[in-house]
């Protein structure tokens, strides 16, 4: 088993943090895991890309090679047409959240950009803000987002659910209860 | 433990009995420092032992630093970036020749690709310049047992040893079992202070017995090297990191070659031994050399005179010369077909360049100096390493140069001393205290008619937001020190409410015929930030 992941979205939208999530999850579980991400230029309203590798082997490379890819998760859905040539042709999909940031003179047509999205087979585009928004916390739109892809992660709902709850435990009660609501509503979320 | 590369270097070195780590922050090696910095008090130590964790000016002052805890018999370590090491390279290269006391590891984080650099030089061979051991891990596990070993061999054969890593090792996160830790020697300040007076009588000593350790450093990088046999069609030689991405491409190539691996040498110790090498090319019809970096490796194996064999690598295209490895590129150079993959997006996908943060100080200051230029056709906007640089793109376009740190001064120093009208340089108050201010010395004493302007946020900024190695109270008094008249150092407030004043005030400095400084005021947001949640 092997379950290659891609996060990626615009600095300052806090992907990694679920990077680390799904990776704690997966080590309790005792896989190999490997996380692998750029700092640096990569701030500040840049790209943010981080590769998740997990597998019951032995893993090597820190990056995912072209045409393995399994999950691309975006926080932002132009992000995801960046990377679509690391997707698998047999197993990879998208988990992309809808609402765009809009910090560059030329993005391009909205629709298109889902359009291209909606193109990978097995594609999922999440109203995530608005979903998170219900959860109680905008900020808890990234783990909509992986509650949306529950099914395809290598780990059960209840092994992050404990992580995320160790991981937002020093930020108070009410993010983490707000980030496992949102966790929840994504895993219910009826895809097409 | 999950640990990064840059963490599990530094703890590594705790667990070595490091009394002394300096650094000077650089992507990617700054979270060396911070992590040491976060769990130095906690590591072992004996009651009343002394450990500190700096960061200091520059690479060359935390260099020195290290230098003299070896000299007073403690365990140092320096850590910095690949170009870092150019700042350093005086005690670097010199402190090879010196009988190294408590071990001296030098850690430099090569940035293969330019992920946050301006240049992807290769450490390994500043390793060989300077006549010295270079370790070169291929994962995390082996960065936190080389850092200890590296202690040990510095010791052992009283010299410093580099340790080189690269960006994907140093920022990936992989599991790390940590050895016990050992507590903070103290050998004592060295018996042997004429090993470290490098006169000429003395450092012609020490040189000749640098090199008649050449031959040892050769034999244990043989011996550490692995060799394991397989084809005799093919051999591959693996340097670092390269090791992953030939090993994810491995199983595929058995596939297509009936089952049989190629003969596989892994070279993670510098200056190459020989043997092993040798075993390989008297086993294979041909090599392909996988290093991150320089066809160094490859470079040797081809000589002048060629190769008896084929080699195939960086230097005949295999491989691409510039940019970092990857499981691809290895692939390709396998000579396998690459993996289906899903097909690019029909529409162009722009890219997103990063940005100035909402609010930061360098967007107003940036601002206020566009306006002071307007109008203006004669001038030249020398910049330097940090955010700022973001300015030479668009929409800005207002800074004209990037290419070392404190080159900025120098640079407008050395165009206004031939003419150049408007010679402006922009750097910001960690760099200034980093390489610029011996600049502003040569300005003063030549009355060189330019402006400075320094951006004083109170932060190293692009790497994270350290703190900068001087308080912004004490800036002003400093220039005065370095002879800059006080009616032409002017601190102002980077701020939008004050960019007219702030656009005057410039115009009336470049109109200066002489030295100005022009101090521009406000704190790093990622910097007040960060120090809201700590």
């Amino acid at each position: 088993m092997t379950c290659d992941i891609i996060l990626c979205g615009v600095g300052g939208q806090g992907g990694l943090s679920v990077s680390v999530v799904i990776a704690r999850a997966a080590m309790a579980a005792g896989l190999h895991v490997k996380q692998s991400e750029v700092h640096g230029m990569s701030q500040r309203g840049g790209e943010v890309l981080a590769h998740l590798r997990i597998s019951d082997r032995e893993i090597y490379s820190p990056t995912i090679p072209k045409g393995k890819t399994d999950i691309i998760f975006a926080f932002e859905p132009l992000e995801a047409l960046r990377y679509l040539s690391w997707l698998s042709v047999e197993r990879g999909t998208v988990v992309a959240a809808m609402v765009p940031i809009l910090n560059i003179p030329n993005y391009p047509d909205i629709d298109s950009v889902f359009g291209e999205i909606r193109k990978i087979p097995r594609a999922r585009l999440i109203d995530a803000d608005t979903i998170a928004k219900e959860a109680g916390n905008v900020r808890s739109a990234n783990l909509v987002l992986v509650g949306a892809a529950a099914d395809l992660l290598p780990v059960p709902p209840k092994a992050i659910e404990k992580e995320v709850e160790a991981l937002f435990s020093r930020k108070g009660e009410a993010v983490v209860q707000a980030n496992l609501k949102a966790f929840e509503l994504g895993r219910h979320i009826q895809h097409a | 433990m999950v640990l990064s590369g840059d963490e599990a270097v530094a703890q590594a070195a705790l667990d070595a009995g490091v009394a002394g780590a300096f650094a000077y922050p650089g992507t990617p090696s700054t979270e060396i420092m911070e992590y040491l910095q976060e769990h130095i008090g906690e590591a072992a130590g004996a009651a009343g032992t002394v450990r500190v964790a700096q960061w200091c000016a520059n690479e060359k002052t935390a260099y020195e630093s290290a230098l003299g805890v070896s000299f007073a018999g403690k365990r140092a370590m320096v850590s910095m970036k690949h170009v870092g090491l150019n700042v350093a390279m005086d005690p670097f290269v010199n402190s090879a020749l010196v009988r190294i006391h408590g071990g001296l590891v030098v850690v430099v984080a090569d940035d293969p690709g330019m992920h946050s650099s301006q240049n992807e030089q290769d450490s390994r061979l500043l390793a060989e310049f300077a006549r010295i051991p270079c370790f070169e891990p291929s994962d995390q596990q082996e960065a936190y047992d080389m850092v200890r070993l590296a202690f040990d061999y510095s010791e052992a054969h009283e010299v410093p040893v580099l340790l080189r890593i690269t960006t994907r090792l140093a920022h990936a996160r992989d599991l790390v079992t940590t050895a016990p830790a050992r507590a903070v020697s103290d050998m004592g300040k060295t018996g042997d202070t004429y090993a470290w007076v490098l006169m000429p009588a003395m450092a012609r000593r020490q040189w000749a017995g640098l090199l008649a350790k050449q031959a040892v450093f050769r034999a244990d990088a043989d011996a550490a090297s692995r060799l394991e046999l397989g084809s005799n069609e093919l051999g591959v030689i693996t340097c670092g990191l390269g090791r992953a991405y030939y090993m994810e491409n491995e199983d595929d190539w058995a596939q297509a070659h009936g089952g049989e691996r190629p003969t596989h040498l892994h070279i993670g110790r510098y200056p190459v031994g020989t043997e092993k090498i040798g075993a390989l090319a008297s086993r294979v019809g041909r090599v392909l050399v996988v290093e991150e970096g320089y066809p160094y490796v490859e470079r040797d194996l081809r000589g002048i005179f060629g190769a008896p064999l084929p080699v195939a690598g960086k230097m005949t295209g295999e491989i691409p010369l510039a940019g970092e490895l990857s499981a691809d590129s290895v692939r390709a150079a396998l000579g396998l077909s690459p993996r289906e993959a899903v097909a690019a997006a029909a529409i162009e996908v722009p890219g997103r360049a990063p940005q100035f943060c909402q609010g930061c100080p360098h967007a107003d200051s940036f601002i206020a100096l566009k306006k002071a230029l307007e109008g203006e056709v004669e001038f030249f906007a020398a910049s330097d390493i940090g955010c700022y640089t973001l300015s030479a793109l668009p929409p800005w376009n207002a800074v004209e140069s990037c290419v070392d740190m404190g080159a900025s001064v120098g640079m407008a120093r050395g165009a206004a001393s031939v003419g150049q009208k408007r010679a402006i340089g922009v750097i910001g108050d960690s760099t200034f205290y980093h390489s610029g201010m011996t600049n502003l010395i040569d300005a003063v004493k030549y009355r060189t008619p330019m402006t400075l302007l320094i951006l004083d946020n109170g932060t190293t900024g692009m790497t994270g937001a350290q703190p900068t190695i001087s308080a912004t109270s004490r800036l002003p008094r400093l220039l005065e020190g370095l002879g800059v008249e006080k009616e032409h150092i002017r601190a102002l407030e980077a701020h939008r409410r004050a960019i007219e004043a702030d656009a005057a005030a410039i115009r009336e400095e470049l109109a200066y015929d002489g030295v100005s400084v022009i101090v521009m005021v406000r704190e790093c947001i990622e910097w007040l930030k960060k120090a809201r949640k700590s």
